[in-house]
């Protein structure tokens, strides 16, 4: 075969979609998180006509406008990514996956963009309820906008709700429902709006420990912490409970990413559950199609299957079940997939060819041999090259026990937090003071970690099952696409240095004095 | 309601709403006009102040606005997104980047130890408002002068080489301004954006060296405007069109095409002529009669003139997006569209128009209630830019 793929083009296109998604989720978090503490903060404003209460919900409505903007700044190259970069997808799944994008635009990002001017400009111009609405409208109007997007991503994880129409060579929409209220779309939104919540009041704790280290604003900041507290522990535990549920989805949907959170090779029944591994990767390992061998880990009996399937001794199949097939347990294998794929692409190839002569016979015979195979239409790409079903489990694996690790150590954290206020004692506990400096950047940590388990983890597939990465990309010159590459990396750097410079600068000078 | 439609009448339908999403683009690009103003009609720096912070309340709507146009697009007739924006790729790419930069300098702009310093961000909201408009002129062009593109589906059979669309010169859309009916268009927004920008910021500004300098400004934008503008409506009547046969959905060239959709669908015509006269008719209140509120008349009449100019393109059996590779590769409504579900759930969201121009409208008022003067840059209370 002297044809193959041109996995440079591939590479940097990726490189390019992950390095602006990743800058975007820089911001959209603490944007979905510090306006729901914004809203709380100026409901008690309002309640208690407190003027206090007026300059805590100001401060933070800075912190929130510099965040938001180098937010927006982000998104727009993401929304014409897809078709700039990843054109044959458009296409094969546009029919749908263009909807939620347009969507999101009409219901969520007007109503942000709207309010957010009432919320900046309108102190003095509208009604302390009017401004009061619009301040939850600019938050109920960031989540919305999660919502929309994140129903477009589980799409792709888990692809449901359409047809394979051959005549246009696409995917089509039939129920629009079932797109919406997938397992897959449900938790992907319930886990990232509350962990993304959890990380706003990770940083609101964080920026006021600091004023009570630094013994400024006490009052503030302990208002702060206070309200930053309740809602992060109450998130916290919702984030506990929906990772859980997102961890099920996978397993159901996609066995492999699953396999390749847990370093599974060899699936079994009542599997353990590892708390902490550290994945031997030595390459000559004689073993290593088979890695159990982790250097080194502790584990929790039959926790694995009881997290996948609800049952401590259900049986979870590891990579090479997957790639080998295991009769025992009905899973297909790896080759036979292919071979199924291969079939439906060709019988693609030639309905088309079919229906240029109007050749009703074959067209129908082609048709069914399609239908037939459809579910495996992607895996007719790795026909030379199967071992690019695996995804990078190391990479998959770290990241996702950083992030469960971090998320119970969050939730620890905020009862503590809560305890030491309820006790009066937060402003002499230094060292939890410290810890909620330190929690900032975690934050942050845990939910990249959690972007590149979802994403890292479904590799090859941009669908599931039906179209591989290397399939959807657009027909660029490589040099293109690195070009873009380095200049989002230079443009977004600079201005991410220069965000973090005027929010320390804002920091410290505190909020202004006087609440009018 | 909207299953009952026909597929042609969902269509036909979604053209119309992308056209007026583009035609209220075009027109809050007042904001990018503006932008390559400051300097021209703000000579101190509280001058410039005010206008930043004019403009800055308005920039997120013509922002959102272009978000939401991509969106729908892609929604509406995937196969153009797929087409355009991953084969002119540095046409789309260039304007992207002025759009990034915009989003962070008003925010950043004046704030203590920004990094890249006031001046930077200034220039950021220029370049922005120069290429922005030229480069998003000139690629709408390209619906009327057609496109070095490919696309055939059934690549998507061939394991190693499935794109669908494939563009066919090395400039990956950059040679579109190696046509001047396409520069034309987009000099064309470039000096409206300007005329609208200047009618805005009178508006919406109180300060007496800035509405004295806005006059002779006026002049100097409204005239060349009206000299790319004509050339380009006038070359438009008069050049053939790409049409396609309702049955077949064979392309052809057609002598006069647009110019004949004008004709045919007088709806559109009037709609064309009734915007071109009120947008001079907002220059002509401020120049000769010193009213205030020309930003109305001539934003209106954009809207309506835009609109006529985006019906013609895709209407009337009419190919929206010629291909000069393989003209019968041509996009039009009903080749490039979304299946008839897609169409009718998305014309069920897009009930919610109605709604945002709603809240939008009255959320304007309330912040432009009163011009801002140089006082209110002094208000500790308010949020400067
Ligand atoms: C502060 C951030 C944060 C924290 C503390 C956690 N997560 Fe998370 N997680 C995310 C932030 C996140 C995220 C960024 O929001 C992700 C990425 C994609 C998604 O759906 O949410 C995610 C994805 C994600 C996935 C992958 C979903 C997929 O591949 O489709 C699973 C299985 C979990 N999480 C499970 C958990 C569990 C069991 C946690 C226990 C404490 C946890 N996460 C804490
Ligand atoms: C904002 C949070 C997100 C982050 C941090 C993120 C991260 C990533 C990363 C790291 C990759 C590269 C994976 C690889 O190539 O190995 C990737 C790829 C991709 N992601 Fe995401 N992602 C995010 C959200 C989304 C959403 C919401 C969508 C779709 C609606 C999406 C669609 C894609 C696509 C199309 C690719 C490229 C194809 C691929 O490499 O698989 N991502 N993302
Ligand atoms: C990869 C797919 C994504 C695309 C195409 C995308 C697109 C965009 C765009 C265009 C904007 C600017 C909107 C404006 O004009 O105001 C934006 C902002 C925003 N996006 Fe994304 N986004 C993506 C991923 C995500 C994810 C995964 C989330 C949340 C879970 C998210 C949440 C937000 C929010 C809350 C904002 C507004 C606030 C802010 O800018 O911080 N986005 N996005």
């Amino acid at each position: 075969m002297t044809e193959t793929f041109d996995y440079s083009l591939i590479d940097w296109s990726r490189a390019q979609f992950a390095l602006t998604a990743m800058y975007h989720w820089i911001f959209v978090p603490l944007t979905l998180g510090l306006g729901f503490i914004v809203a709380i903060m100026e409901s008690i404003y309002v309640k208690t006509g407190n003027p206090e209460w007026k300059r805590v919900t100001k401060f933070w409505m800075t912190i929130f406008g510099i965040n938001f903007a180098i937010g927006v700044a982000t998104g727009i190259i993401l929304e014409f990514e897809f078709g700039t970069n990843w054109s044959n997808y458009s296409w094969f799944v546009g029919d749908i996956f263009g909807a939620p994008l347009a969507i999101e635009g009409i219901m969520a990002f007007f109503l942000e963009s709207t309010f957010i001017a009432v919320m900046f400009f309108g102190w003095n111009k509208v009604s302390k309820m009017f401004h009061l609405v619009s301040t939850w409208l600019v938050a109920f109007g960031a989540s919305l906008s999660a919502l929309w997007i994140l129903v477009a991503n589980a799409w792709m994880q888990m692809p449901v709700g359409m047809r394979f129409n051959p005549d246009t060579a696409r995917n089509e929409m039939v129920h629009f429902w079932d797109i919406l209220f997938s397992p897959m779309a449900v938790s992907k939104f319930t886990h990232t709006i509350a962990s993304s919540y959890l990380l706003g009041a990770i940083v609101v704790i964080g920026i006021s420990s600091w004023f009570l280290l630094k013994k400024r604003h006490l009052v503030f900041a302990k208002r702060s912490i206070v309200v930053a507290a309740v809602f992060g522990l109450l998130t916290s535990i919702f984030t506990v409970f929906t990772g859980d549920y997102s961890a099920k989805a996978v397993a159901h949907h996609q066995p492999m990413k699953f396999a390749a959170f847990e370093g599974l090779y060899v699936g079994q029944r009542g599997a353990p559950l590892i708390a902490i591994g550290v994945v031997s990767s030595s390459p000559d390992d004689p073993d290593y199609e088979n890695v159990k061998d982790f250097v080194f880990k502790i584990e929790i009996p039959n926790f694995l299957s009881y997290m996948a399937f609800s049952d401590f001794n259900a049986f979870v199949p590891g990579v090479n079940d997957l790639m080998q097939g295991n009769e025992e347990y009905g899973i297909m294998s790896a080759a036979e997939k292919i071979a199924r794929g291969k079939l439906a692409i060709d019988a693609l190839a030639e309905y088309k060819a079919a229906s240029k002569v109007n050749d009703t016979e074959k067209l129908e015979k082609t048709k069914f041999i399609l239908d037939e195979n459809f579910k495996y239409f992607g895996y007719g790409y790795f026909i030379d090259d199967p071992s690019r079903l695996v995804p990078n489990v190391p990479l998959t694996f770290y990241s996702f026990h950083l992030m469960v690790a971090l998320g119970m150590w969050f939730l620890f954290f905020f009862a503590i937090v809560l305890v030491l206020v309820y006790k009066d004692k937060i402003s002499q506990a230094k060292f939890w003071l410290i810890m909620g400096i330190v929690n900032i950047p975690l934050a942050y940590i845990a939910s990249q970690s959690g972007w590149v388990t979802a994403e890292m983890g479904r590799q090859p597939w941009v669908i599931q099952d039906l179209m591989p990465t290397m399939t959807a990309v657009s027909k660029l010159d490589v040099n293109a696409v690195l070009t873009t590459f380095i200049l989002f990396a230079v443009i977004f750097t600079a201005l991410l240095i220069a965000e973090l410079r005027i929010m320390f600068k804002t920091i410290k000078n505190g909020p202004k004095p006087g609440g009018n | 309601m909207f299953e009952t439609f026909s597929l042609i009448t969902l269509q036909q339908y979604w053209w119309i709403i992308i056209s007026l999403l583009a035609s209220l683009l075009i027109f809050l690009m007042f904001v990018q006009g503006g932008q390559t103003l400051i300097y021209t009609l703000g000579k101190t720096d509280t001058e410039r102040s005010l206008i930043i912070n004019t403009l800055g309340r308005k920039w997120e709507l013509t922002f959102t606005t272009l978000v939401t146009f991509g969106g729908a697009f892609f929604a509406s007739f995937p196969l153009f997104y797929s087409t355009s924006f991953g084969g002119a790729y540095w046409v789309w790419m260039a304007i992207l980047f002025a759009f990034i930069i915009q989003a962070i300098s008003y925010e950043y702009r004046s704030k203590a130890n920004n990094f890249l310093g006031k001046r930077t961000f200034e220039i950021f909201l220029f370049v922005n408002g120069f290429l922005g408009t030229i480069l998003l002129g000139t690629a709408v062009g390209t619906f009327f002068n057609g496109a070095m593109f490919s696309m055939e589906k059934v690549n998507i059979t061939s394991i190693y080489d499935s794109a669908i669309s494939r563009w066919m010169t090395p400039a990956h859309g950059l040679e579109a301004v190696l046509n001047f009916h396409n520069v034309a268009l987009g000099l064309s927004v470039f000096f409206l954006a300007r005329i609208l920008g200047i009618l805005y910021i009178i508006n919406s500004v109180k300060d007496e060296n800035i509405l004295a300098r806005s006059h002779k400004q006026m002049w100097y934008n409204a005239i060349p405007f009206l000299v790319f503008f004509l050339y380009f409506v006038i070359h438009l009547m008069f050049k053939q069109g790409f049409a396609y046969h309702p049955e077949t959905g064979e392309v052809f060239m057609q002598p006069n095409k647009y110019f004949f959709n004008l004709i045919e669908m007088p709806v559109v015509l009037i709609l064309f002529l009734a915007g071109v006269v009120l947008v001079l008719s907002g220059i002509i209140k401020f120049l000769f009669f010193k009213s205030l509120k020309g930003i109305w008349y001539s934003g209106a009449g954009t809207v309506m003139a835009v609109l006529a100019l985006f019906l013609i393109a895709g209407l009337n059996q009419t190919a929206f997006y010629p291909s000069l590779h393989n003209i019968q590769q041509s996009l039009t409504i009903e080749n490039s569209s979304s299946s008839h579900y897609t169409l009718t759930v998305m014309s069920y969201v897009s009930l919610f128009v109605p709604v945002v121009i709603t809240y939008i409208f009255f959320v304007w008022r309330a912040i432009n209630n009163k011009p801002i003067e140089k006082s209110d840059l002094e208000d500790d209370n308010a949020h400067i830019y």
